[in-house]
């Protein structure tokens, strides 16, 4: 066990899978000899050499079309997309080739490979490098869907991906690089489909993602400590496959049920989970769903402004303060 | 036709294909034209739903490079691929199958005309968005080169791929990293239904851009099943050697229209008849005949091509529809399609 920091152990869990496993190579822009732009991929190259871990041109279509051939040949690529944004550059391998292939060739082809990618705000660095887009991915089926909220997770869940059979693609968050904590040394494997439940309380149950999990469990401090209110934190880890029999669970626990995403307002991941838990817990719920998201706007560059659209858990306190409110059936002691 | 003789392909020798291949190679040009004239009339009877693209006119393309290929060597080709499905060795049955929609086609139904896919023949996909193939071929040559083995991939794609941005990120990179894979464009002279030359900077789609990649230009007559067979061999020998990646451009016509949609009613008639003079399978059954071959053995391939087609047809009616269960099946590596617990 040691402290790690996110971005430490994104690279520990990538050393520990290509010492594992010869199949595993690595590539993307800047991703060799610079270490990664955010480092995440610093030590790789010196340790597993050019063979196995590779610059690649800025060419996004030939990135993941490679990781797909390489994929169905029997390697298993991890192709890095640097910003999660720049999926839009290829999002036909995400969206037309590397989902549908086992289904169309009716099972011939399989696609073990893990797309790894930058998403999400706190580095104001404008609307083109800073948003979620983990709902995109999530509406293509075929494709699985991954985003960790801490070190320890990042490494397991990223073991998790690389020995999938399937496609994943690997949502690593910006906000989260330098955040530490305690990471097992060695084989540690996150399955994917398992949601966390870090914090149980009877109040409220928030379940958010990535960078969003600090945020609730901070405002979940917050609303213990100042308005006596209990909450649920749920880490959804992977949104396909989803862990629902637990978000049911965690709904039913409370009746008083938040989203937290960063996505932007329309078709947030949140609004998919609060579908299927209004339809299949309605009599256990208290009030309705409520989803706090980005708005429905881009990301602005400077951070007052970005601080402003992103949740915090400031607003994420406020948020659920406000719709106790409303409700009238707010346990406040 | 224009001038293809831009890389000195002087007219081929008797030499260029062994004689033992001669047969074979023509047997297999007539077997693709007779299927995909069996599937044209198919669609016209309402027994292939959806559209359909075929590659009757391009046949030796694809029977000149699969001659060259070994078993486990990949294709990768586009929604224009059947003749390369039957090139590779995918049965009349399993082609005529899938493009009828019955559970005896190559992927059960699922696929369809346009997603052509045989891995047990080295076919790694029919792909339909434009371009798309080209880097996932060089990913399964970076794959070979990888793992060491000599095995080559070759994408197949049209004159139209060449104006996308996949084509030209593909090259770079197979360049750089020196795959050994050789990209073989169709160039058939019509972009879908718009003449390749009217949208296009250059003479040449794909081999003119060879350049900016630091490949050499090679362009040749892609209806001459001996020019593309010695091409194909050389190209294959090369990327094996590990000398890298080629672009070929073969000049060929597509004697239909894109689509069943399409009647191809803008095609000058002069230059469609002026095209099915150099029909690739009348050629070659004329170079076989002056090289000695008589002309009954010849007629006896074609007669046994229509009785297979025949039968493939009828054994294709005969297959049931695809399970309605199959819907849910197959988009995981686990066989299902679940996505929660």
């Amino acid at each position: 066990m040691a402290q790690l920091s996110y971005r430490e152990s994104i690279a520990a869990a990538l050393a520990y899978e290509m010492t594992r496993d010869e199949r595993v190579v690595l590539f993307g822009e800047d991703t060799a000899a610079a270490g990664g732009v955010f480092k995440t991929t610093e030590g790789l190259l010196a340790k597993f050499g050019p063979r196995r871990v590779k610059d690649m041109p800025i060419s996004e279509l030939a990135i993941l079309g490679a990781a797909m051939g390489m994929a169905m040949t029997g390697l298993r690529p991890v192709a890095e997309i640097m910003f999660s944004d720049f999926l839009a550059c290829c999002w036909d391998y995400v969206a037309n080739e590397i989902p549908k292939a086992r289904y169309m060739s009716n099972g011939q082809i399989t696609l073990p490979l893990v797309i790894r990618t930058l998403n999400g705000a706190g580095a104001r660095f404008g609307a083109q490098h800073s948003q979620s887009v983990e709902n995109w991915a999530m509406a293509v089926p075929g494709i699985k869907v991954v985003a960790p909220s801490n070190a320890a997770d990042a490494k397991g869940l990223l073991l998790a991906a690389i020995r999938d059979p399937d496609p994943v693609i690997f949502f690593e968050h910006k906000y989260l690089l330098s955040s530490k904590c305690n990471v097992p040394d060695g084989e540690h494997l996150v399955p994917l489909g398992q949601a966390a439940v870090l914090r149980e309380g009877s109040d409220v149950t928030i379940i958010a993602l990535a960078a969003m999990v600090p945020k609730a469990l901070q405002a979940a401090d917050t609303l213990a400590a100042e308005h006596g209110i209990e909450a649920t934190v749920v880490d959804v880890r992977t949104l396909v496959p989803l862990d629902l029999q637990t978000l049911l669970r965690q709904a039913k626990r409370t009746g008083r049920v938040f989203t937290v995403e960063e996505n932007p307002r329309l078709c947030g991941w949140g609004a998919e989970i609060a579908s299927i838990i209004q339809e299949q817990a309605f009599s256990a719920l208290k009030q309705p769903i409520v989803r706090i998201t980005t708005p429905h706007v881009p990301i602005p560059a400077t951070d007052q402004l970005e601080d402003a659209v992103v949740p915090s858990a400031a607003g994420i306190v406020a948020e659920i303060g406000r719709a106790l409110e409303a409700h009238s059936s707010k346990p406040r002691k | 036709m224009q001038q293809v003789k831009e890389r000195q392909t002087a007219v081929s020798q008797a030499t260029d294909i062994p004689e033992p291949a001669r047969l074979p190679i023509y047997r297999s040009m007539v077997d693709i034209r007779q299927l995909l004239r069996r599937a044209n009339d198919l669609f016209l009877q309402n027994l292939v739903k959806g559209t359909m693209h075929l590659g009757l006119g391009q046949e030796a393309v694809a029977v000149g490079f699969a001659a060259g290929m070994n078993k486990d060597d990949y294709s990768f080709c586009t929604y224009r691929g059947h003749h390369h499905a039957l090139a590779r060795g995918a049965s009349m049955l399993s082609v005529l199958g899938e493009l009828m929609g019955r559970q005896c086609g190559l992927m059960s139904g699922k696929g369809g005309s346009m997603h052509l896919t045989s891995v047990e023949h080295g076919l790694m996909g029919s792909y339909a968005i434009v371009g798309s193939h080209l880097p996932i071929a060089a990913g399964a040559a970076w794959s070979a080169q990888y793992r060491g083995t000599t095995q080559v991939a070759v994408a197949f794609f049209g004159d139209g791929a060449a104006n996308i941005g996949a084509f030209h990120e593909t090259l770079n990179l197979a360049a750089v990293m020196k795959l050994p894979v050789i990209f073989v464009c169709e160039n058939n002279l019509y972009m879908e239904y718009t003449p390749i030359a009217t949208v296009t900077a250059v003479k040449h789609p794909a081999a003119d851009r060879a350049g900016g990649y630091g490949l050499e230009k090679i362009v040749i007559d892609g209806n001459n099943i001996e020019v593309i067979y010695r091409t194909a061999g050389e190209a294959i020998a090369k990327a094996r050697a590990g000398g890298g990646p080629s672009l070929i451009e073969c000049m060929t016509y597509r004697q239909g229209g894109h689509s069943r949609a399409d009647p191809a009613k803008y095609r000058p008639p002069e230059e469609l008849a002026e095209w099915l003079k150099r029909d690739p399978i009348v050629r070659y059954r004329t170079r076989l005949i002056g090289l000695g071959v008589k002309e009954q053995a010849l007629k006896a391939i074609e007669a046994e091509s229509a009785a297979k087609v025949d039968q493939a047809t009828e054994a294709a009616k005969a297959s049931p529809a695809p399970s309605l269960e199959s819907t849910m099946t197959d988009v995981w590596a686990d066989g299902g399609s679940g996505w929660h617990n």
